[in-house]
């Protein structure tokens, strides 16, 4: 089942942009990811492991509250058996025993069952006593997509802008009110944002949680709750409403799957904005996204990338080139997944000083810019933050700019700007408030930008060219030098990070010449056959 | 609608400023007007109306008038209500906590340190605990700074190290003994709950327990901090919105100096 596309509206060529600049950029991006894969290739990881055993349908928690996953993949580390994937051993533990895999995790934990002590299956018998588990948790991935392609079908989508909000109460039940509220003013993509810390916890935690800080846990529990509340207030207005979610930190593939299981829409989901924002090891990020990716591809699932997050510690201004080096780093990180770029939320952000004259040209120009460079990527455009003061009447007006930018240059993923961004988590009227802003600006200047062109060598198509140059330059160095001994040096957002440095290394390990990931062979064929 | 809007009546009050019985300034002295606005969890009809106006009146705020009301669900509506306030403040007795430092700039920091400690200082910052926010360190800390004040990585008499975020009030202990840090700087941005009075106390509590409150300055920031919550938490001094590297300079390197600390 192919996955329906966003509805992306074709752009015009506005900029007069140098192609081949362009061309030399993504040639740039394409070897950095080339070099890189050749690292994912040859390593797992622990988050990567306790994917395959959740896609292999282990799930719970045992006595103390450890997610079942995290039993079996610790148990691997132990027996220092990690390199070769839980699929192997968990596959050889069925063929062996006779077990389903939920029941080896069980066995597991209860101390009955040692994974390095059975005696070894052929690959072929592995492989056979794994089949059935992996066919049905494929196919119930594609039952997901199927449905949303039957919502998407009966209702249509949404021709403009996605207006995106957040919810964030840390009580999932307590987040569904306010959600449905949005929805039903016109929200189409509704983003449960997690709790503060979770991006750090080398778990997923289990079951309806009502306990959170600035933010709600990613559980699969949660994502089911939510879904069902989007599907109920999407049939009744016909509309379908998009879920989104926060798959980054250390559980990235982990939580991918979740979200591939409970038919989430879309994923927060950057290659390196682990490594920069929450100081994980790089390793461990390159190899966990590559894999996060795979699924989002086959689930249908857009990524939002992370550069907005740069410019919150970085000059939007000096550092844009920044911001389209690491779109094109994103999009071919992306594409060695499998990711269509349909599915590329590239991220960027409206956070210039309002005290710089002509920010909003400058403004315009860089969204244009990504709209001509990456046409198809429905561009993920996040709201002024860093310049937001308290003054919520000036911040009213920053966000109806920054609306305004959106409709000029057809942004796809439109995160709202909230007059209340630095005071509080938003209340249920700033939400409608800001809903208000932005349908009245795409209303009434629905066609602006198609009636606009830039003038010749005029401000804004200077300073596009400008931004391609240094970006393309900064790819050719980063070409160089490699991406690790980049983030090293602090390139992006000013932050430097050690190779060696940050969370979750040890949980990096060498795959051996037996291992196997069942999910990614699968749907990388159906990427193949795509 | 009975609003104030074309009530005569309404201002025939003293126009004289009187600073024992300060209120809020519309468009003639003594006034009283404020707006609010607010959600109840009600559909939108005259009742919700009156229910505002009602709720209002007991805010205190005579004449209510709901300039505008309209439905954000089925059974929630949102009011925006403008009035007269019929409290008032001495202002004349009022003491606030504040810092009395005049703020220096960059270069008189500079001097300052050279003159009075004579060595550079060491100063970490952190957003600590399960805060992921480093916007509020970042525009203290970070050499390009913020709003056009240069942050105190770029001072020349002062070693700053910024830890980044979610530090665990232990680790930042441990770094500021190790580092040997005379000023300490805390950043919270998350205040859900009041996790960030919490941790400020846990971290206060640590470094009393460890014996080094008494050897380091420590200031704590964000956009909910204020100098008062601040000292009452323990703390030497706390940064609201609007204070940049140098006001955070320029209390440091007093309070070191008034403290013996040099």
């Amino acid at each position: 089942m192919e996955p329906l596309k966003a509805k992306i509206a074709p752009v015009q060529s506005k900029l007069g942009l140098d192609r081949e600049l362009v061309d030399r950029a993504r040639a740039s991006a394409a070897k950095v990811a080339e070099d890189t894969q050749r690292f994912i290739d040859m390593h797992t990881t622990v988050a990567v492991e306790r994917t395959v055993c959740r896609l292999l349908g282990i799930d719970g928690v045992n006595g103390v509250d450890v997610p079942l996953p995290n039993v079996v993949v610790e148990h691997l580390s132990a027996r220092d058996i990690l390199g070769d994937g839980a699929a192997l051993r968990i596959g050889n533990a069925m063929a062996e025993l006779g077990l389903t895999p939920q029941q080896v995790a069980e066995g597991i934990d209860r101390g009955e069952i040692d994974l390095a002590a059975l005696p070894s299956r052929s690959e072929a018998e592995i492989r056979a006593a794994l089949a059935g588990v992996v066919e049905a948790t494929m196919a119930r991935i594609s039952a997901n997509v199927a449905k949303r392609n039957e919502y998407l079908t009966t209702f249509g989508d949404k021709e403009g802008p996605f207006i995106y909000l957040i919810v964030a109460t840390g009580n999932i039940y307590e987040d569904i009110t306010p959600a449905k509220a949005a929805a039903k003013q016109g929200a189409d993509v509704i983003a449960v944002i997690r709790t503060t810390g979770q991006s750090l916890l080398d778990f997923v935690p289990y079951g309806a949680t009502t306990e959170g800080f600035g933010g709600t846990y990613a559980t699969q529990e949660n994502f089911r709750l939510m879904r069902a509340a989007l599907d109920e207030v999407g049939e009744e207005q016909h509309r379908y409403i998009r879920l989104c979610n926060y798959c980054s930190g250390l559980c990235m593939p982990e939580i991918a799957a979740m979200g591939a299981l409970e038919r989430l829409d879309v994923m927060l989901n950057d290659a390196l904005y682990g490594i920069l924002f929450r100081d994980i090891n790089m390793q461990r990020t390159i190899i966990d996204q590559y894999f996060s990716r795979v699924i989002n591809s086959y689930a249908g699932v857009i990524i939002n990338t992370g550069e907005d997050n740069y410019l919150t510690t970085a000059d939007a201004y000096e550092e844009a080139h920044t911001v389209l080096a690491s779109q094109f780093l994103n999009e071919a990180f992306a594409l060695k997944a499998g990711l269509p770029e349909e599915q590329m939320g590239l991220g960027h952000a409206f956070e210039m000083n309002p005290d710089l004259p002509n920010a909003f040209l400058y403004e315009l120009a860089q969204a244009q810019m990504a709209r001509e460079i990456f046409p198809h990527a429905p561009l993920k455009y996040m709201p002024p933050t860093k310049f937001m003061t308290g003054n919520i009447f000036r911040g009213h007006v920053q966000d109806a700019l920054f609306n305004m930018v959106t409709i000029l240059t057809g942004q796809k993923i439109h995160l709202l700007g909230m007059m209340t961004e630095a005071i509080h988590t938003p209340f249920m009227s700033d939400r409608a408030l800001a809903i208000e802003n932005a349908q009245y600006i795409f209303r009434t200047m629905g066609d602006l930008g198609s009636e606009i062109e830039y003038k010749p060598g005029g401000i804004i198509q200077s300073r596009a060219a400008e931004v391609l140059q240094k970006a393309t330059d900064l790819l050719g160095e980063i070409e160089r030098i490699g991406l690790f001994a980049t983030l090293e040096k602090g390139v992006f957002a000013d932050i430097k990070r050690p190779q060696d440095g940050g969370k979750g290394l040890d949980g990096v390990v060498r795959k051996t010449d037996g291992y196997f990931n069942p999910f990614i062979e699968a749907m990388h064929r159906k990427e193949a056959k795509a | 609608m009975s609003s104030g809007l074309y009530d005569m009546s309404a201002k025939d009050f003293d126009k004289t400023l009187d600073l024992t019985m300060l209120k809020p300034y519309g468009d003639t002295m003594n006034d009283g007007k404020v707006q609010v606005s607010f959600t109840l969890p009600i559909p939108n009809n005259e009742k919700g109306m009156e229910a505002a106006r009602l709720l209002s009146r007991q805010m205190g705020l005579s004449e209510p008038n709901v300039a505008y009301a309209r439905p954000l669900d089925k059974e929630f509506t949102f009011y925006v209500v403008y009035g007269s306030c019929t409290h008032s403040v001495d202002y004349t007795k009022i003491k606030v906590q504040a810092i009395e430092d005049e703020a220096m700039e960059m270069d008189e920091v500079y001097d300052y340190i050279r003159e009075n400690i004579g060595r550079k200082i060491v100063v970490i910052g952190a957003s600590t605990g399960t805060d992921a926010h480093t916007v509020g360190i970042d525009a203290i800390m970070n050499r390009k700074g913020f709003a056009g004040h240069y942050g105190l990585e770029r001072y020349d008499m002062i070693e700053a190290y910024n830890l980044g975020s979610q530090v665990p009030n232990e680790e930042f202990l441990e770094k500021a003994r190790e580092l040997k840090a005379d000023v300490l700087l805390v950043s919270q941005t998350v205040t859900q709950k009041n996790v960030h009075i919490q941790n400020l106390t846990e971290l206060i509590e640590l470094a009393e327990a460890e014996g080094m409150r008494q050897k380091c300055v420590m200031c704590c920031g964000g956009a909910r901090i204020t100098h008062e919550l601040a000292k009452e938490l323990g703390f030497d001094a706390g940064f609201g919105p609007g204070k940049f590297a140098n006001d955070v300079a320029t209390f440091c390197v007093k309070e070191m100096v008034r403290r013996k600390l040099v």
